[in-house]
C-alpha cells in the first residue's frame, strides 16, 4: 500500500478544511508514477477506496476519515420528503421503516446490491462515489483511460460482457456499479454537498457524468466538495414502483442490467400519469430516458405500451460485441418490470 | 508383577459380556435430525461409517489450527511478488532503485541477485510435473506467461513490501504473444512426455467413423469450457523460518509436504537434513497444491538471500497467475439404431497447455469406459499457447470429459424420443471395454435406480418445455459420473503407549477432505480406542512417506496401511497377552479377541470373558511404549486384473426465467457407489461440496482472457464468479452399497473427485429439458440461455 497521511474531522467545518491541506509528508520518492485521481480523499465505509488503493489502482496522500461527523441520521424534510445521511450506511438505509414504508424501490435496490456484510459498512454518500467494475481499470498493469487518461481502452475491442450499451464514448465504455443509485435516480433525489463556496444542491441527473473524453472524472463532484445528505422528495411512488437486478449469479454479482420503475397511476381513468425508468448496468451513469418516460403519459399499464417505451430507450443502443444481449435484454427487463410496477406482470 | 497385573484384570472379569466388533454396525444414537448431524454417543464405540465431527473441527473453529501465512519467527520478514504485464519476452531491466528507497525494504531479489539455484529442469521436475521443462521461478530473464513472478520485494513489514512492489520498473523486449486456443487448432500436437494418473486415449476399436455414418440416429457436437482457476480460502503462501542451525523449517501451501521438500531440495541443492517442510493445516486446495507454485522456492531464496525467515503470500489476485483448470473443446459424435444401441462414439479433445509443459489429463477415455460400443476412436491433443502450466483441478480430465459425453448422450436421448436415463442403461458397460477387463465393482446401477427413485425421475415428461411455473420454465435433466479408484503406497508408523493412548503419523495431507477424521476413526475403531485416545499426525516431510493429496486415492491408500499398522499392533498385544505368566489369553487368536473401549477381550470355548487393558499389557512388558511400522504397497497382481473406478448417477431441476435465460438449480440428487464409506460426515460434506461447485462449474466459473493483451482480466473473487449461498438450493447426497476388496482391504475407493463429475452436465440438460436450448460451452450464462437476435 502507498504511503499516506490520514485525519480525522469531527465536523463538516473540519473535514472541508482538512481535505485542502496539502499532504506535509516529505515525499523522498518523488510524484506517484499512476493515476490522475485527486491526492486527498475522503473515507467513511471504504469498502470501493481500499480495494482501489490495495490494487494500486488509487492512490491518496491524504485521507480524511469523516466516519465522526453527524451525517448519520434518517429524517423527513420540511418539503414532505426525506433527508437520508450520507453517513448512514446502506443497510440501516434500505431497513429504515420510512424508507421501506415511503420508498420501497430504493430499499429493493439497495439489498439487490453487494452483501450484508458490504451494506453494514458502506455509507449512503460512499455508494454515489463507487468506481467501475470494468477488468481493465482494475488492474493496474494494463492501459485503461479512466485511469491513466491517454492509455487506451482496451475494453472496446477486448472483454467487454459487462459494458455499456447507452451514452458510451469512444474514450470509455464502463458502466457505473451502483444499485442504490438506480433508485435514487428515478426517485430523482437530490444530493446535498458542501464545498469551500458554501452548501449547493445537485439534481440526481447532474450528479454522474458520461464518460465523454474525460472518462477519468465519474461525477459533478468537485475534489474539496463533500457530500452531506441525500433528499428524497416527497413522491416516494410506494404503490406502483419496482426494481430488477439481473445478474450471473443471484447475490454478489454487479447488475448486466437492472431496472428501477415508478409509476403514478390515475386510480379513476387507470391511466399512468407519471412515469420514470433508470437502467443500471448498461451506461457511465444510472440511465434515464425522459422522452420514452413521456410515451407512457396518458397511457394504460398495458403491455404494448411499455414494449414501445423499451424500444425508444434502446433506439440509440450499441454493443461492442460480447455485451450485445444486454440490448435485448435490457428491453425485456423494462417491460416487465413496468409490469411488475403496475402489478399487471402474467405468468 | 505379574501377580499385581493379574488382580487387577482378572477382578473385573466376567462382569459383563463381551461385545463383539462389528465393522459395519451403525453407531448407537447418532443420526440425522433436520438436516444436521448429531453425535449423543460417548465418542468411545465408533465404528467404520460412523458420521463423527471432524477431530480437527474444534481446532479450526477455535483458530489453533494455524494456516501456513499464519506461522512466523522473531526474525521474520515479508515477500511481495511482482508479476509480469507481458505475455511473451524478455526482461532487459529492472529498476528497483525507488522500490529500495522505501523504508524497511530489505532487498529486491530477481533473476540477477537470486541466491543460487540450479539450472538443469531435471531439479525443478516435482512429483506431479508433466512432460516438458518446468518453470523456474526468478531462474532468467524470460517471460513465459502474463502474471509470471518476475521480482519478490522483501521488507520488514508486509505494507512496506507491498507499497515497494509498485515501485518496481521492469522494461522488457516484448514479443509476439499467442493465447487463443480457439485460433490454433493447426498447431496441435500429440502431447509428449507422461504423469502421474495419466494415461493416453485407448487404442482404436472397431471403425467407428464407417460406422457413425451408416448409423440411422446421429449426434455430432462440439462442447467448450472456458478456463477455471481453484481460488481456494486459503491463498498460497509459503514461510521459510530460519533455524539457528541453519535448518529451514518451511510452511508451504501444498497438497504434500514431501513433493515441496523434494523440489527445495533438488532446485537449491540443498541436503535432506537442512529442509522440513510442513503443512498440517491446508485451507482448501482442489489440486492447486499438487505442484509447488512459485512463491516456494522464492520464499526459500529470499530468506537465503536476506537470511531472515521470510513470509510469502499470494494475494487474490495472483491466484490467478498459478495453474488453472485447461481451456478445452471438444468434439463428441454418437452414432445409433433406433432402439438407442450406441453403434459408433468418436471423443476427441483440443486442450491448452504452456510453451514449456505439456499438461495433460484424462479426457476422453471416460466415454468409452461408460459405455459399451463396439466402434471407438478418441482423440487427445494440445496446443502451447503463452500460458502457466495448467494445473489438476477436482477431477482433472473428467469435469470437461465426461460432461462431453454425458451431454451428448442427453441429445442422442432426445434424437431418438428416449428417456436419458433408459438410454445409458440400454448401453450399460458391463465390463470395461477400453481394457478389456472386469470392473472390480461397479454399483452404477444402483446410483441410477437410487438417485431417480429420491428424485422422483419417473414423473419426468419427455418433451423438452413441458413444465413451467410463473414466468420460468422448469427442466429436469441428469447425467452419469465417474471417476478412477486408485492405491498407491503409504507408510505409517503407529505408537501405543501406556496410557492407552495412540499416536498413528505419516506425510499425508488434510486438504479439508477430513483426512485427520477418517484416518483417526479407521484407527479407533480397529483398536476398539475411543476417538480421544487417537492421534492422527499428518503434514511434515520427515514423517513415513505418503502419497499425494489428490486423485481420490489416500483413505484405499493411507487408510489401508493405518489398518495393517493398528493389526500389527494387535498382534503384539496379543502376543504380550498370552506370553504373560498364567495367562488366560494363552489359546487365543487375533479372531477370536475383541479391541473395545480400550481392552483386549477373549471369551474363551468355556463362556469366561477375560479382559486386560491395552496400557496394562504394554506395562506388563517392562515397556513404555510399542511402535510399528508398515508400508503399504498395491497389491498389483490382483489389481491390474481389473478395472477400478467411482460411479454416480446426478439428478438436476432448473427454473430458467423465460426472458432472461437466468437458472436457478433448485435441486439436485448425487447418487454415488465409492465403495465402502469409511467417515460418513465428512464422506457426505465431500459430495455436497462438489456439487456446489459442479453447479458453480455449470452456470459461473469463467477466467476470462483478453487475447491481445495475453492476459487474464476478471482476477478476483468480485468478477470471477462462484456459487454463492443464494444460489445454492437442495442437495441430496447418498451413498449405495459397495464394497471392493481389490481397491483396498477397507472395501473403500475414495470421494475426492467423484462428486463433481457429472454435476455440470446434469444442470446443462434439465436447462435443455426446461427451455429446449442446448447450451454446449461452460459457464451457461443468462446471454447464452435466453433466446435473442442470433
Amino acid at each position: 500500500m502507498n504511503r499516506f497521511e490520514y485525519a480525522r474531522s469531527g465536523s463538516v467545518h473540519d473535514a472541508l478544511r482538512a481535505i485542502r491541506q496539502v499532504p506535509v509528508m516529505v515525499d523522498a520518492l518523488g510524484p506517484e508514477p499512476l493515476g490522475t485521481d485527486p491526492p486527498m480523499k475522503f473515507i467513511a465505509g471504504g469498502t470501493n477506496l481500499l480495494d482501489l488503493v490495495k490494487e494500486n489502482v488509487m492512490h491518496p496522500r491524504l485521507l480524511v476519515d469523516i466516519n465522526g461527523l453527524p451525517l448519520d441520521r434518517i429524517q423527513p424534510t420540511a418539503e414532505g420528503g426525506l433527508l437520508l445521511g450520507a453517513l448512514a450506511r446502506n443497510a440501516d438505509t434500505a431497513y429504515h421503516p420510512l424508507v421501506q414504508e415511503r420508498y420501497p424501490l430504493l430499499s429493493a435496490a439497495i439489498l439487490a446490491g453487494a452483501s450484508p456484510q458490504l451494506r453494514n459498512m458502506a455509507t449512503n454518500g460512499g455508494n454515489l462515489l463507487q468506481r467501475t467494475r470494468c477488468y481493465y481499470f482494475y488492474d493496474a498493469g494494463v492501459p485503461c483511460n479512466k485511469r491513466q487518461p491517454g492509455s487506451g481502452c482496451p475494453a472496446r475491442g477486448g472483454l467487454n460482457r459487462i459494458h455499456a450499451v447507452l451514452g458510451a464514448s469512444p474514450q470509455c465504455i464502463a458502466t457505473h456499479p451502483s444499485d442504490m443509485c438506480v433508485a435514487l435516480a428515478a426517485l430523482e433525489a437530490v444530493v446535498l454537498v458542501s464545498g469551500p463556496q458554501g452548501d449547493r444542491r445537485i439534481d440526481f441527473a447532474d450528479f454522474h457524468r458520461l464518460p465523454g473524453d474525460r472518462p477519468d472524472i465519474d461525477t459533478t463532484l468537485a475534489a474539496d466538495e463533500l457530500i452531506t445528505g441525500i433528499a428524497l422528495p416527497p413522491e416516494g411512488f410506494a404503490r406502483h414502483s419496482a426494481y430488477l437486478k439481473l445478474r450471473d449469479r443471484q447475490s454478489y454479482a454487479f447488475a448486466l442490467v437492472s431496472v428501477a420503475a415508478a409509476l403514478e397511476i390515475d386510480e379513476a381513468s387507470g391511466e399512468i400519469r407519471e412515469a420514470r425508468v433508470a437502467l443500471g448496468g448498461v451506461a457511465h451513469k444510472p440511465w434515464r430516458d425522459r422522452e420514452a418516460e413521456r410515451s407512457l403519459i396518458g397511457r394504460r399499464p398495458v403491455p404494448a405500451a411499455f414494449e414501445a417505451m423499451a424500444a425508444m430507450v434502446l433506439a440509440d443502443a450499441q454493443g461492442y460485441g460480447h455485451n450485445d444481449f444486454k440490448i435485448p435484454m435490457a428491453h425485456r427487463a423494462i417491460v416487465r418490470t413496468l409490469e411488475r410496477a403496475c402489478g399487471v406482470e402474467v405468468a | 508383577m505379574s501377580a499385581s497385573w493379574q488382580e487387577s484384570v482378572f477382578a473385573r472379569l466376567n462382569e459383563q459380556p463381551a461385545t463383539p466388533v462389528s465393522p459395519s454396525a451403525p453407531v448407537p444414537g447418532s443420526g440425522r435430525v433436520d438436516g444436521v448431524y448429531v453425535t449423543s454417543q460417548p465418542q468411545s464405540t465408533v465404528a467404520i461409517g460412523s458420521p463423527i465431527s471432524r477431530v480437527d473441527g474444534r481446532a479450526k473453529v477455535m483458530g489453533q489450527a494455524r494456516y501456513v501465512a499464519e506461522h512466523t519467527a522473531p526474525d521474520i520478514c515479508y515477500g511481495v511478488v511482482v508479476c509480469s504485464t507481458i505475455a511473451r519476452g524478455r526482461i532487459t531491466a529492472i529498476d528497483s532503485s525507488a522500490a529500495m528507497r522505501v523504508p524497511g525494504v530489505l532487498a529486491v531479489m530477481t533473476h540477477e541477485n537470486r541466491p543460487r539455484m540450479r539450472s538443469m529442469r531435471i531439479f525443478h521436475k516435482d512429483m506431479d510435473a508433466p512432460g516438458g521443462k518446468p518453470f523456474r521461478p526468478l531462474h532468467d530473464d524470460r517471460v513465459y506467461c502474463s502474471g509470471q513472478p518476475v521480482a519478490l520485494v522483501i521488507a520488514e513489514t508486509f505494507e512496506q513490501a507491498r507499497y515497494a512492489s509498485s515501485l518496481v520498473r521492469v522494461h522488457y523486449a516484448v514479443e509476439d504473444h499467442d493465447t487463443d486456443l480457439m485460433a490454433n487448432f493447426k498447431r496441435a500436437h500429440t502431447p509428449k512426455g507422461i504423469k502421474a494418473g495419466f494415461s493416453p486415449p485407448p487404442k482404436a476399436r472397431g471403425d467407428a467413423d464407417a460406422a457413425f455414418a451408416a448409423a440411422p440416429v446421429q449426434i455430432d457436437a462440439q462442447y467448450h469450457a472456458g478456463v477455471e482457476h481453484h481460488n481456494p480460502l486459503e491463498m498460497h503462501a509459503t514461510v521459510t523460518i530460519r533455524g539457528e542451525d541453519g535448518h529451514l523449517t518451511v510452511y508451504d501451501k501444498t497438497q504434500s509436504s514431501e513433493n515441496s521438500a523434494f523440489v527445495i531440495r533438488h532446485a537449491l541443492g540443498l541436503s535432506s537434513n537442512e529442509v522440513t517442510v510442513r503443512n498440517a493445516f491446508i485451507g482448501g486446495a482442489f489440486g492447486s497444491g499438487l505442484r509447488p507454485q512459485y512463491q516456494t522456492l522464492m520464499s526459500v531464496m529470499g530468506a537465503q538471500l536476506v537470511k531472515r525467515s521470510l513470509k510469502v503470500a499470494l494475494t487474490r489476485q495472483q491466484m490467478f497467475s498459478i495453474g488453472h483448470r485447461p481451456e478445452t473443446w471438444q468434439r463428441v459424435r454418437l452414432g445409433a439404431d433406433t432402439d438407442g444401441t450406441l453403434r459408433a462414439l468418436v471423443h476427441e479433445a483440443v486442450a491448452e497447455t504452456s510453451r514449456i509443459e505439456d499438461y495433460v489429463e484424462v479426457t476422453v477415455n471416460w466415454s468409452s469406459q461408460l459405455y459399451a460400443c463396439d466402434n471407438v476412436r478418441h482423440g487427445y491433443k494440445l496446443v502451447d499457447l503463452d500460458q502457466y502450466t495448467p494445473l489438476d483441478m477436482r477431477a482433472p480430465g473428467a469435469a470437461h470429459g465426461v460432461h462431453a459425453i454425458e451431454v451428448a448422450m442427453d441429445e442422442l436421448s432426445y434424437a431418438l424420443k428416449m428417456d436419458p436415463l433408459a438410454l445409458r442403461l440400454k448401453n450399460y458397460a458391463e465390463r470395461d471395454l477400453n481394457s478389456d477387463k472386469p470392473f472390480s465393482s461397479k454399483e452404477l446401477r444402483a446410483c441410477y435406480a437410487q438417485g431417480a427413485a429420491l428424485f422422483g425421475w419417473e414423473k419426468r415428461p419427455l418433451a423438452p418445455r413441458s413444465m413451467r411455473e410463473g414466468r420460468e420454465w422448469v427442466g429436469w435433466g441428469m447425467a452419469t459420473g465417474i471417476w478412477d479408484a486408485m492405491q498407491a503406497y503409504a507408510k505409517v508408523r503407529a505408537v501405543l503407549r501406556a496410557d492407552g493412548s495412540l499416536t498413528v503419523s505419516t506425510a499425508t495431507s488434510d486438504i479439508g477432505t477430513g483426512t485427520y477424521t477418517a484416518m483417526t476413526l479407521i484407527a479407533a475403531t480397529s483398536l476398539g480406542l475411543p476417538l480421544e485416545a487417537v492421534t492422527f499426525e499428518l503434514g511434515d516431510s520427515t514423517l513415513p512417506t505418503a502419497p499425494l493429496e489428490g486423485g481420490s486415492c489416500t483413505v484405499a491408500s493411507v487408510g489401508s496401511a493405518v489398518d495393517v499398522v493398528c493389526e500389527k499392533l494387535k498382534r503384539r498385544l496379543l502376543k504380550i497377552a498370552k506370553g504373560m505368566n498364567g495367562s488366560p489369553f494363552e489359546k487365543a487368536t487375533l479372531s477370536r479377541v475383541a479391541f473395545v473401549d480400550g481392552e483386549l477381550r477373549y471369551r474363551t470355548a468355556s463362556g469366561e470373558t477375560h479382559a486386560v487393558g491395552l496400557g496394562e499389557l504394554i506395562r506388563a512388558a517392562g515397556l513404555d511404549r510399542i511402535e510399528e511400522k508398515h508400508l503399504l504397497l498395491p497389491n498389483v497382481l490382483k489389481q491390474r486384473k481389473y478395472v477400478r473406478a467411482t460411479h454416480s448417477a446426478v439428478f438436476a431441476e432448473v427454473k430458467v426465467d423465460e426472458d432472461f435465460g437466468t437458472v436457478r438449480v433448485t435441486r439436485v440428487v448425487s447418487a454415488v457407489a465409492a465403495g465402502r464409506i469409511i467417515s460418513a460426515k465428512t464422506a457426505r460434506s465431500q459430495i455436497t461440496g462438489a456439487v456446489v461447485w459442479g453447479i458453480s462449474q455449470a452456470l459461473h466459473e469463467d477466467t476470462k482472457i483478453d487475447h491481445a493483451l495475453g492476459r487474464f482480466m476478471n482476477h478476483n473473487l468480485s468478477e470471477y464468479h462462484i456459487a454463492v449461498n443464494a444460489d445454492i438450493h437442495a442437495i441430496d447426497v447418498l451413498f449405495v452399497e459397495e464394497d471392493d476388496r481389490v481397491v483396498s482391504r477397507l472395501g473403500a475407493k475414495g470421494v475426492g473427485e467423484i462428486g463433481i463429475v457429472g454435476v455440470a452436465a446434469a444442470v446443462c440438460n434439465a436447462i435443455y429439458h426446461a427451455t429446449g436450448t442446448r447450451v454446449r460451452s461452460t459457464p451457461i450464462t443468462p446471454d447464452k440461455v435466453m433466446r435473442w437476435g442470433h
